[in-house]
């Protein structure tokens, strides 16, 4: 992304600096309109792609003894199966869970690691659609799994906790239906994207001003930039952290739902 | 002066949220320095913590771009 905006402000002379703008993230690169095929389509397919070339690669042939890159497998496995997924669903049901919760987060720390890997340069969350599309498939989830369990009547009865008196229950069961159906996945798939989002335009606004202060400032704006540059480098390294740390939020909470359609009670 | 008071909205609703993640990590270190081998099971919970508590924050970053 911040090639583009880059080669528009060298080439826009004189103009004043732009900051950037949410704009800068829609990129279509053939058609145009709804159909059109934009940037985060295509780092969206190329992840996909690499995660199961990865995946396939380093366990055809799995040994006793790993190699180095199916340790890296292996590990980032072992931590979504027994840090998230034994540790919050419980030993009893986690295991068909565990290839959701280990897709979404390979799917999502590669997409968000794209973020700031240089050819690509672009976190895919960073389109609203994409993240919504990964949070409808654990909202439905969590919805049938619970549903299934004890029966759509019964799943809005637990709803509300046992043991209150009678004039709350009407109040905490429209705060707990907000909750379950509107706030728990508008948050989920908000923080994934807001983060992204955030990120991405605050790196873009320091390398894209670093430069324009290089360019056209004068000494001591030329002094600014580097320190503009300097401060992009630094929050680089910050985004990466941001960014594995989402991925492994978003599994969380996700393993936290679903747990909460099997536990027993509300 | 001009801009948009929306991102003034955004600097409100990341008071609370600031200080509500300041509050969860001191809580978080203080529990590890007690007790060293309860890390793991504080860490994920601190992080939830840390993730719900963030929320209102995204909320108004994402409403700041929304009413321009």
């Amino acid at each position: 992304m911040s090639l583009n905006v880059l080669v528009s402000l060298a080439t826009a002379d004189g103009g004043g600096y732009q900051t950037p703008t949410s704009g800068e993230f829609y990129q279509p690169l053939w058609f145009d309109g709804p159909l059109a095929i934009t940037r985060p389509a295509v780092v969206l397919m190329l992840s996909v792609g690499l995660i199961a070339w990865w995946l396939l690669a380093t366990t055809r042939k799995a040994a006793i003894v790993p190699s180095k890159t199916q340790w890296i497998t292996e590990g980032a496995y072992g931590f979504i199966r027994n840090g998230v997924g034994r540790d919050i669903i419980g030993s009893k049901d986690f295991l068909r869970f565990v290839p959701l919760l280990f897709t979404l987060f390979s799917l999502i720390l590669v997409n968000n690691l794209f973020g700031v890997i240089p050819p690509i340069q672009y976190p895919t969350m960073s389109r609203i659609g994409i993240p919504i599309a990964l949070t409808l498939v654990v909202y439905v989830t969590y919805h049938y799994i619970g549903m299934k369990r004890v029966g759509v009547g019964q799943y809005f009865k637990n709803l509300v906790p046992a043991g209150l008196p009678g004039w709350i229950v009407p109040m905490i069961f429209v705060l707990e239906v907000i909750t379950f159906f509107i706030t728990r996945p508008l948050t989920l798939a908000l923080r994934l994207f807001g983060n992204m989002f955030a990120g991405h335009l605050l790196l873009l606004l320091f390398i894209t001003g670093g430069q324009y202060m290089i360019i056209n400032g004068g000494i001591g704006l030329k002094v600014a930039g580097v320190g503009s540059y300097a401060m992009a480098f630094v929050l680089t390294i910050f985004e990466i952290l941001i960014e594995f740390l989402q991925a492994y939020i978003f599994v969380l909470l996700t393993a936290t739902y679903i747990a909460g359609s099997l536990a027993d009670e509300h | 002066m001009t801009g948009n008071i929306a991102i003034l909205g955004y600097g409100l609703s990341a008071i609370g949220p600031g200080v509500g993640i300041g509050l969860i990590f001191a809580a978080y270190i203080n529990g590890v320095a007690r007790q060293p081998e309860a890390r793991g099971m504080l860490q994920s919970i601190a992080i939830l913590g840390f993730a719900l508590a963030e929320a209102l924050a995204i909320f108004g970053l994402v409403l700041a771009f929304v009413f321009k």
